[in-house]
Order: structure tokens, then C-alpha cells, then sequence
């Protein structure tokens, strides 16, 4: 059984992120980038899979920037068998990437694709639905369990209140919530290994998908600062102060 | 084209002012990532107890082994990962970022062990201990100082006398890291006048490892003796590749680059730390981070340690290349140990009455660099091999 994971490069979640001057977007000039912190987790899950046994080959794939070879290399140091870019410097919405996504997975015939519920970067949480919608296949999102057993995925999922246990038919797309596992650091010895998987580079636009952006974006800016709070002197004091504020 | 506004698509980092990070090889990259992360991770949390307990967590060896962080530049065929220098000074750097007693740990059994067995030792002594180390399974140290001074190791007391079947050793050596955990030390001692190396292995009779208690440096790290009496080893315990200080020195110049990197990580960690410090405490109304006073130290701890890894850097780039001279390795451990301890006693003034406690690390590791400037040359010693280079005269 083959498993494929998307895997992004987003700003690393330890920098503070600055908006740009111009307000178009934020600034990512020499700024540190990283395997967003969801997409290790899948691709944790895909080899532990394979260590398992239950998948036999695992495919990692990106689509981004040159630079994004080197977080496919991270997927390859932490165990993932190969790899593919998809070669853009589009900043691509959801669609446009469940788009490339699903012609990949044409080509590639995986059984699972397991990737992280969302990205750092833009908190979409969209990719994953819109991969299973457009290639009509089940979907299992925020999971914190995984079993693949007799052609199905039995997936624990994190949902309001609870766990979820949903049983879906393969092929199937999971997503990865926070508590699906803890990754593994990419050791020395297989830092080097990685260095000898292969790694195909594909242009973007050999695929013909249309990825042209849907949404436009009018605006970034910092979140705004908290402004200082007041004290009240008495519990009536808080009470009419809740009211003039329309809470209560 | 004017570059003279410099480059558009570039800003400053003051993280990375002379943008090292761009000069390193992709596969640089990762390992300086894998080291960071587990440093951060699993490292961090642990430091201030074992520091206040001076305990030394014997499974930091094995999981240190288990990312090939031990001695990593050795080649793949004894259980090591073949990395370039360059990313053995990146893994040193995010050690030391936490503690220099985890570094020295580090340093010991991969420059200070590893290292000489594979150069000078036999087949059959590099396959016996090599993998088990690369893997923390087995722990070594280093056998070189004795009680009566570090810096002139010629003079040393230690013996070893040839008998039938291997050799006596007897002398006692002083502030050996990790000899009450080894389960082997490399002992230096004379024999027939000239120095070879032994490894004397755990259970040994005659071979004894007290621990120096109440250190006040690097306490996370355990230090301690080795005492020789009438210890018996086989023929085949000996190195038999090098004789004469050449043995010890070639594996301290291996430790000595390291610590030229990790140094500037520990002094790197008091400059994020003491800049996070300053941003948000405010005193007379406004945050220290806006003084002046405060805003000059700041600059000039991040310009030492800018260049104190630019110099590491191009050393362990001569290294990889096999055109390295000691003196250069001297010059850039004096420099960054003496400068890293001048950065954290900064950092521990910056840190007001805060900076004594242990939950703000910057005492730590002020009270470390001392141990750090001192060991693998004093700071004035390798000054006199310095200016032995520069004048032609020894004034040792």
C-alpha cells in the first residue's frame, strides 16, 4: 500500500511573523522556514505505518518554491521513501493545490493520502476536504488515531465534545490533528541516507491545472494590540459596565 | 548595478546579521535543525535540575546516539554518520545553547575518545568500541591532566610498564569528564619515556574513577578522577598508531574546534535570552530594551558572536578541506571561550536580580564558560602558542 504526503514549507513557527510594508502579505525575506509542524505529524504517521508494515512505499510531495526540496528532504530523513516537486512560485490557495494534488495522485495511484488538517501559514484548514471532494473519495479530518486494517482506515477523530471513530473505505484522505503522534527528529545517519532518495522536480505548469487564484487579497495587517482593561469598584459597577459594552 | 542600498530582497536578522545560515549546505541545514530541535526540546527541560542537583542524566547519551550526534564525523561503517565539520561545530553550537556540561559530555566521547581510536587505533579496537559509542551504549573519557597542572602534559606522571601478556599502569589523572560513567577511558601514561594511549576498561583491577564533587561550574556534567594502581591491561589495549604528545594534542584540536562553536552557542543563548529580558521589563516607564546603556551591549555582544561564527565557520571549512593548522584552532577557542564568558557575565548584569536564578539560565552559563575558557588550553596558553607563532620565541 502506498502512501502519499503532502508536505509544505511555511514560516517556522517559532519566528514572529511581520506583516510588510505594503501591506500585501507577510515578510518572508530571509526569514527561517520550516516543514509546517501538521505535515510532520503525517508524515510520522506514514512511516510508522511502514514500519508497521501496513504500507509498503511512502511518497512525500510538495509544491512550492526550489527551497521547498529542502523540507522534502526533511520527509526523506525522517523515513519517507521518495519524493516530488512540484515546482511554482505561485503562492497557491487550497483549490489550486488539492487541483495539483489530485493530478499527482492520477499518476501515483496511492491508497492513502495522509497530510497535515492545515497549515500554519494561512490557517486554511481547506486542502484536505477539497483533495477528497474533487477525487470523490471518503475523508477522515483531525485524526488522532489511524489503524489500516482489511482495505480500511479505522480513524479516531477529535471533534467537539469527544472522539470520533469513523470506518472509511480505501483510498481514502486523512488529515493529522496535534495529538495523532509525536514526530520523530531526523537522526544524523538518516539526514545522510536522504541525501541519496530520489527526488523528482516536476514545472507546475506541465501538469495543465488550472491554478489561477480565486480570492483576492485586499489587506494584511498585524493583529491589533490589546488596549489596557479597567477595574471596577463593585459587582454593580461590572454589571452596568457589561451592559454598555452589549454583553449582557 | 549600485548595490550600495544594498540588497532588495534582503532585510537584517539580527539573529543572523551576516547571514551564516545561507553559506551552509542544505544537508548542514538539517543537521543544525535535528541538533536545535532536540536541544530545545528535550535538553531545555531537564538543565536546571540536574544543574541544581549536579546530576548528570545517563539516557542524554544514548539519545544523543540514537541522532548520530556522537562522534559524527566518523565514517558510516562503525555506526556514525560521516558528516562534514561544519555540522559537528552546528551540533556543538545548539548543545552548548543549553548547557556546556551536555557539550563537553558530547565532545568528550566523540573528539576526545572516538576520534583516536579510529585514527590510531586497530582494526579489532575500532570495531570493538566504535559502534557501541556512536550509540551512547558505551560511555568514554579522556586521560590526559593530572593533579599536578593541566597545561604541560610532557610533564606527566603517569606510567605504563611493559609485563609480560600487556602492560602496568600506574599515576592518577585530575578533572577527567565522565570518568565516574565511562566504561572505557583513554589513559595517557609513559612508557619507557614516550606517551602512548591505553584503554583501560571498566571493572579493570587497580583502575578506580571518584567523583570531584561541588563543583560550581558545569555541574550538570560529571567530573572526576582516575586512579592507576598497579592496573594491569592487555597487549592489545594499546593504541598502536601514535606515540608522543602528538596523540592527545591531535584529539584535542578535534575538541577544541567544537568548542569554538558551541562557546559562541552558549554566549548566542544569553544574547536571545537578555534581548527577550530587556523588551519587557520596564523600568522609570519604559522598557530597558530603549536605553542606551542597554542597547550598546546588546551590540556588541551580537558582533562578537557574529564573528565569532564566521571565524568557526571558515575554520571548519579549512578543517573539511585537511588545511587546517593548531594555531588557527587555538586562536578561534581563545577568542570565542574568552568573549562567550564576557557575553554571559553581561547577560547576567542585563538580567538584574533575576539573572542569579536558575530558571533564567544566563548564570549557568556564565558560571560554565569559566570552566569552558579554562579546559582543552587555558586562554593564556594558547595566547603564549599564539605568540610563539607570531615571534618565533616560546615563552612557555
Amino acid at each position: 500500500m502506498k502512501v502519499l504526503v503532502p508536505v509544505k514549507r511555511v514560516i517556522d513557527y517559532n519566528v514572529k511573523a511581520r506583516v510588510k510594508a505594503d501591506q500585501t502579505g507577510v515578510d518572508l525575506a530571509n526569514v527561517k522556514m520550516s516543514m509546517n509542524p501538521f505535515c510532520e505529524i503525517a508524515v510520522e504517521e506514514a512511516v510508522r505505518l511502514k514500519e508497521k508494515g501496513a504500507a509498503t512505499e511512502v511518497v512525500a510531495v510538495s509544491v512550492g518554491p526550489t527551497q521547498a526540496q529542502e523540507t522534502l528532504r526533511t520527509a526523506l530523513a525522517m523515513g519517507a521513501d521518495r519524493a516530488i516537486l512540484i515546482q511554482t512560485d505561485q503562492d497557491l490557495e487550497p483549490l489550486a493545490v488539492a487541483k495539483v494534488l489530485k493530478a499527482v495522485i492520477a499518476e501515483e495511484g496511492p491508497q492513502v493520502v495522509l497530510m497535515g488538517k492545515q497549515a500554519i501559514d494561512g490557517d486554511n484548514n481547506a486542502t484536505g476536504q477539497m483533495l477528497a471532494a474533487l477525487l470523490d473519495w471518503p475523508q477522515a479530518a483531525f485524526a488522532s488515531e489511524v489503524v489500516i486494517e482489511g482495505g480500511k482506515a479505522k480513524v479516531t477523530r477529535e471533534v467537539d465534545g469527544g472522539l470520533q471513530t469513523l470506518n472509511v473505505d480505501l483510498p481514502a484522505v486523512v488529515t493529522a490533528d496535534l495529538r495523532l503522534n509525536e514526530p520523530r527528529y531526523a537522526s544524523l545517519p538518516n539526514i545522510m541516507k536522504a541525501k541519496k532518495k530520489p527526488l523528482d522536480v516536476k514545472e507546475l505548469g506541465s501538469l495543465g491545472v488550472d491554478t489561477a487564484p480565486r480570492l483576492k487579497v485586499v489587506k494584511v495587517t498585524e493583529p491589533p494590540k490589546r488596549s489596557a482593561g479597567i477595574k471596577v469598584e463593585t459587582a454593580a459597577d461590572l454589571v452596568s459596565n457589561l451592559k454598555t459594552a452589549g454583553v449582557l | 548595478m549600485p548595490h550600495d542600498a544594498g540588497a532588495p530582497q534582503k532585510t537584517y536578522r539580527w539573529d543572523d546579521p551576516l547571514d551564516l545560515s545561507s553559506r551552509l549546505s542544505e544537508e548542514e541545514r538539517m543537521v543544525w535543525e535535528a541538533a536545535r530541535q532536540y536541544a530545545r526540546e528535550k535538553l531545555l527541560p531537564r538543565v536546571v535540575s540536574a544543574y541544581a542537583e549536579e546530576r548528570f542524566d545517563r539516557e542524554i547519551m544514548t539519545e544523543m546516539g540514537e541522532l548520530g550526534f556522537l562522534g559524527p564525523t566518523l565514517p558510516e561503517e562503525y555506526g556514525c554518520a560521516g558528516v562534514n565539520h561544519v555540522a559537528y561545530g552546528l551540533i556543538a553550537r545548539e548543545i552548548e545553547a543549553i548547557d556546556s556540561g551536555y557539550r563537553s559530555a558530547m565532545s568528550v566521547q566523540s573528539s576526545l575518545v572516538m576520534y583516536p581510536i579510529y585514527a590510531f587505533g586497530s582494526e579489532e579496537q575500532r570495531r570493538k568500541y566504535l559502534p557501541g559509542m556512536a550509540a551512547g551504549r558505551l560511555i568514554g573519557c579522556f586521560g590526559l591532566t593530572e593533579p599536578d597542572g593541566g597545561s604541560d602534559p610532557a610533564s606527566m606522571r603517569t606510567t605504563a610498564k611493559k609485563v609480560d601478556g600487556g602492560y602496568v599502569l600506574n599515576g592518577a589523572k585530575m578533572w577527567i569528564t565522565n570518568s565516574p560513567v565511562s566504561d572505557v577511558a583513554l589513559v595517557w601514561a609513559k612508557l619507557d619515556g614516550k606517551i602512548r594511549g591505553f584503554l583501560v576498561e571498566r571493572g579493570t583491577k587497580g583502575f578506580e574513577t571518584p567523583q570531584i564533587k561541588n563543583k560550581l561550574s558545569l555541574r550538570a556534567s560529571v567530573t572526576g578522577e582516575i586512579a592507576l594502581t598497579d592496573c594491569f591491561v592487555p597487549d592489545d589495549a594499546m593504541l598502536p598508531g601514535v606515540e608522543g604528545l602528538r596523540g592527545p594534542f591531535s584529539c584535542l584540536n578535534k575538541a577544541r574546534y567544537g568548542i569554538a562553536w558551541g562557546a559562541m552557542g552558549a554566549a548566542e543563548f544569553c544574547l536571545h535570552a537578555s534581548r527577550d529580558y530587556v523588551s519587557s521589563r520596564s523600568l522609570f516607564g519604559r522598557t530597558l530594551a530603549s536605553r542606551q546603556l542597554v542597547q550598546k551591549k546588546l551590540a556588541d555582544m551580537s558582533t562578537e558572536i557574529a564573528l565569532g561564527f564566521e571565524g568557526a565557520l571558515a575554520l571548519g571549512r579549512l578543517i573539511d578541506q585537511g588545511a587546517w593548522v593548531p594555531e588557527a584552532i587555538s586562536m578561534l577557542k581563545r577568542n570565542n571561550c574568552g568573549k562567550a564568558l564576557d557575553i554571559a557575565r553581561v547577560a547576567r548584569d542585563m538580567h538584574g536580580g533575576n539573572g542569579i536564578s536558575g530558571e533564567y539560565h544566563v548564570m549557568r552559563h556564565a558560571s560554565n564558560l569559566e570552566t569552558v575558557n579554562t579546559y582543552e588550553g587555558a586562554h593564556d596558553v594558547h595566547a603564549l602558542i599564539l605568540g610563539r607563532a607570531i615571534t618565533g620565541e616560546s615563552a612557555f
